[in-house]
């Protein structure tokens, strides 16, 4: 069995009085999708939050591909290739789709501090970013502004922009959040095609998607995970049902 | 991408600028070039301010700071004779690059309401230090004896050299400022206006590249003081009150926040209208009011945002 390449150690944060990470234990191996459910206010968007950089943990280890990284900036973890999403889309509103792609590359493309040469049709950054929206399956709405494409686009435009940092593992904070069963059916295809590409965790609240696309499962309330394991482990434990998922939610699940 | 009429618009404003000193001369009213030399200063300067406030959100209520600066390079080393313009120079580059990355670095902490209320802290103390100075005239100014000496053959007090001096600078920097604007520099700034966690997100360190855009804009800002200074051959702290620091927000959005050339125009149109208001009441503003309310209600992107053409790369 290989080293787990995001290894989490009872991580906490709390806010005042609230604790919405409890020591928590969770970790990702290589190729797999991780994904983390719960209910709302489970801690779900903190726990993102700290790994990704945006928050500082009040104690804990996060171990990302041999390195602690809880004293990293988010840019610093960005550069050691992990990438997220975001829930509510992130995209640049005024740039187009693949000036939004073509920023991430730069960003990973050593510094920016070039004063003169137009960016926007600087090869070097929007041939790749084209390749990368062509795989998302954007690739016609290129020059598209960012703002202007439907909703169900822009949470593709989402993920490409994790993709363009060249990442080693995605944090994909509820990628079908907002989206119609067709786009969740798209969106979860995709999923799977990224999955053995990319160690993925995945935070979502659709449970078609969750049960569809990932070999794990972790169930978070109040901050705690009360229990890791398959789909199927998930779907049959007591304590997850009484904690989290109504029974006709279980049965239906695809 | 500037749309054909915006580029004509500007080639033409350049012609004319170009031209003016001649036509000034042949009805034989000099006036106008010095009152066209100060329109352009003050585009500089509103220019810089949208550089960061239009294009990076950095509000900043206090960039008259750096107009002042510019004229007390000029002044107070022409105060101790040292009259050599190129000395001046970097004097004012490096005074004001130092002044706006140790304030920058203050500031850029803060966002919104916080940053206005600490650039405006920050630019009326360095207005009561001056107006404490009095060896440099403190509140009263003082007379700048000599325009800063560059070249035998470009004697600034010559109407003409200074006037075509100021042309340069303003189309220097605005071309550079351009460049700048559409660079991978640019990118970044433009992003962290838009989304500052995003760019984090994706990887880049977004205060390190907003601590250098706000010190381009002190720089630049500082060359119009140095400007100013020789053109009105007096120092006062007047110059970076903070009346100033908001007569350039003004001038910003009139001519448009964020498109850089909109307060080349906004500074036009506002020098312009304070002239022509004043020639018949003292209380000119007062009628300037209503004027900005409308324009604010019904042109939110300024007199340059007006004009057909997108400035996007979009195809739609």
């Amino acid at each position: 069995m290989s080293e787990p390449i995001l290894k989490v150690e009872d991580l906490r944060k709390s806010f005042g009085g609230v604790v919405a990470t409890d020591n928590l234990n969770f970790d990702v191996m290589p190729g797999e999708i991780h994904a983390v459910i719960g209910p709302n206010g489970a801690g779900k968007t903190t726990f993102v939050a700290q790994i990704a950089g945006m928050l500082s943990s009040d104690s804990g280890k996060i171990v990302f591909n041999g390195q602690e990284i809880a004293n990293k900036t988010a840019p610093e973890r960005s550069h050691l290739g992990l990438a997220r999403s975001f829930q509510i889309t992130s995209v640049f509103k005024d740039f187009t789709a693949l000036e939004n792609v073509a920023l991430s590359i730069q960003a990973h493309a050593g510094h920016s501090f070039r004063f003169w040469k137009r960016a926007s049709t600087d090869t070097s950054l929007t041939e790749p970013a084209q390749k990368i929206l062509d795989e998302v399956g954007l690739g016609g709405r290129a020059r598209t502004l960012a703002g202007n494409l439907a909703h169900g686009q822009q949470r593709q435009l989402e993920i490409a922009m994790a993709l363009a940092t060249g990442p080693k593992m995605l944090l994909l904070d509820e990628p079908t959040a907002g989206m119609g069963t067709e786009e969740s059916e798209n969106m979860r295809k995709f999923l799977n095609e990224l999955k053995g590409e990319y160690s993925i965790l995945l935070i979502e609240h659709d449970m078609d998607t969750v049960f569809s696309v990932a070999d794990r499962v972790t169930v978070l309330v109040y901050g705690r995970g009360i229990a890791t394991g398959t789909p199927e482990e998930i779907r049959n434990n007591a304590e997850v049902r009484a904690a989290y998922l109504g029974e006709d939610e279980v049965t239906t699940g695809a | 991408m500037l749309s054909r009429l915006k580029i004509w618009i500007l080639m033409v404003s350049f012609l004319l600028l170009a031209a003016l000193p001649f036509f000034a001369e042949a009805i034989d009213e000099p006036f106008y070039v010095d009152l066209m030399a100060r329109v352009m200063i003050f585009s500089i300067a509103a220019m810089s301010l949208d550089f960061i406030l239009g294009y990076g959100a950095m509000i900043s209520f206090g960039h008259a700071l750096y107009l002042g600066l510019g004229a007390y390079a000029v002044g107070v080393l022409a105060f101790y004779e040292v009259t050599n313009g190129w000395t001046q120079l970097i004097v004012c580059v490096l005074g004001t690059a130092f002044i706006s990355m140790v304030l920058g670095l203050i500031s850029l902490r803060t966002n919104g309401i916080y940053f206005i209320m600490i650039t405006f802290a920050l630019a009326q103390m360095f207005y009561f230090l001056g107006i404490s100075l009095e060896a440099f005239g403190g509140d009263d100014g003082l007379p700048i004896d000599s325009r800063s000496e560059f070249f035998e053959a470009f004697d600034l007090n010559e109407t003409w050299n200074m006037y075509y001096l100021i042309l340069g600078t303003l189309t220097v920097t605005a071309v550079v400022l351009w460049k700048a604007i559409n660079s991978r520099f640019g990118m970044v700034v433009r992003g962290s206006h838009s989304n500052d966690d995003r760019m984090k997100a994706i990887g880049f360190p977004t205060l390190k590249y907003r601590l250098v855009a706000f010190m381009i804009a002190g720089v630049v800002c500082g060359l119009a003081g140095f400007l100013l200074g020789n053109l009105t051959e007096f120092l006062t702290p007047e110059y970076m009150h903070w009346f100033r620091s908001g007569e350039l927000m003004i001038m910003v959005m009139v001519g448009g926040m964020g498109t850089l050339f909109g307060p080349l125009f906004g500074a036009f149109a506002y020098i312009m209208l304070e002239d022509l208001l004043s020639n018949f009441t003292e209380y000119w503003q007062f009628y300037f009011g209503p004027l900005l309310i409308l324009l604010v209600l019904f042109a939110k992107r300024g007199l340059w945002g007006m004009l057909p053409g997108k400035e996007d790369m979009s195809d739609e």
